[in-house]
């Protein structure tokens, strides 16, 4: 096991294991995203009381839940970079965070848009948007305090700890539509327990939602690919790969 | 694993620890705040302010909606089924707005205790069905009810 972990922090090995992994993973997951939004969008029932605008929970939902987990990944990265030191999971934390930014983002916007005809409100400021604004702003803090140093130790080092002290904003998250009285409706899925999602509308949103996990996975690696390459330049193997040997 | 790793690794607990302990703190002083809008029953028990502008939510009473026929004023009543706070509201309410669910008002409460609505939003709850399921669950709720009477 140790090898193993080990062997995550050679560039070279990661960068071939992500390029055969992304080769079949990649056209899956667009063809997934495709046949989901398909689903979704044309092969189920309208709502009872919403009609259709709520078929945006199809992109909405995934993007929110990959966007909380995807925290999770940056945040764990981050913790491995501060105890072992190891530079790939500087890389992975940094490659999480931009995709993890654009997710929460689209979560946002498509709430928004969703918001409008339910609610009557493009936006308000009740507990759990609020707190989804903030993962956002944590994500794009990341990006900024890690570009703001020249030196990468140190960036890692300042961004690690601010991924692990946001962490605490997760279950906020998470649990901020049952502790507060809020605008947005309690989870339709849960942990435990039942759900109050008809099956017909709950199964393509569980399909959309795998894919959207595999989405951030082909993100995240190919954002590690790019860095692995930028960092690693001047190495011989780059070289030669760039030669096209 | 190395002292040095060892060391680390409390530290990142620590981290993540304090980093909790200092924002449940801070959630819980600021709670009231948090909520975005007050029971009835807080309205009823003199706990909102009067004359500011508050949010009051909860289920619209079954009907208790009255239309102006020359305006496009609207009265009605939120309740949390312990107390009841009237409405008024002048504008166009959202489509989900409808007796039995919830709803959300923003305005200042006058003297009588009536809510003058500024916005009205409504509050849509997690259960998601087609059509067909929901009649079909109505029409057995009717069944019960009349083979309980």
């Amino acid at each position: 096991m140790w090898t193993l972990f080990h062997k995550f922090g050679s560039p070279p090995w990661l960068y071939r294991l992500s390029g055969s992994i992304l080769r079949w993973l990649l056209p899956l997951t667009l063809l997934a995203l495709v046949a989901g939004a398909v689903w979704g969008l044309l092969f189920t029932p309208p709502d009872f009381r919403q009609g259709n605008s709520y078929r945006i929970i199809y992109i909405h939902v995934p993007a929110a839940v990959v966007a909380l987990a995807g925290y999770y990944v940056m945040a764990i990265a981050g913790a491995i970079s501060l105890i072992w030191r190891m530079k790939m999971a500087d890389v992975a934390m940094r490659a999480t965070a931009p995709v993890g930014a654009a997710l929460t983002f689209v979560a946002l916007v498509t709430g928004s848009i969703w918001g409008k005809p339910t609610w009557g409100t493009w936006w308000v400021w009740d507990a759990r948007i609020t707190s989804m604004l903030i993962l956002l702003f944590l994500y794009l803090g990341v990006i900024a305090l890690y570009e703001a140093y020249e030196n990468k130790a140190l960036a890692a080092k300042a961004c690690a700890v601010l991924s692990l002290v946001g962490t605490v904003n997760i279950p906020i998250i998470y649990k901020s539509v049952d502790w507060w009285y809020s605008l947005h409706q309690p989870a339709s899925i849960k942990f435990t327990g039942g759900t109050t999602i008809d099956p017909s509308m709950l199964y393509p949103l569980l399909w959309m939602i795998v894919a959207f996990y595999a989405l951030f996975t082909c993100c995240l690696l190919l954002n590690m690919r790019a860095e692995i390459l930028e960092r690693e330049s001047r190495t011989a193997w780059v070289r030669r790969l760039a030669a096209g040997e | 694993m190395h002292p040095v790793r060892r060391q680390r690794l409390f530290l990142v607990l620590f981290i993540v620890l304090v980093s909790t302990v200092a924002i449940s703190l801070v959630a819980y002083a600021l709670r009231g705040n948090i909520n975005l809008f007050y029971p009835p029953v807080e309205v009823a028990q003199g706990k909102a302010p009067v004359g500011q502008k508050i949010r009051v939510g909860g289920m619209v009473v079954e009907g208790s909606v009255q239309r102006s026929a020359d305006s496009l004023e609207v009265r009605f009543e939120v309740t949390d089924y312990e107390a009841t706070v009237p409405v008024v509201y002048t504008g166009i309410l959202p489509d989900l707005f409808d007796e039995g669910q919830g709803a959300v008002a923003a305005g200042k409460l006058d003297e009588q205790g009536v809510l003058q609505a500024s916005e009205v939003l409504a509050k849509h709850d997690e259960n998601y069905m087609p059509p067909e399921v929901a009649e079909a669950l109505e029409a057995s709720k009717q069944r019960r009810m009349e083979a309980g009477q």
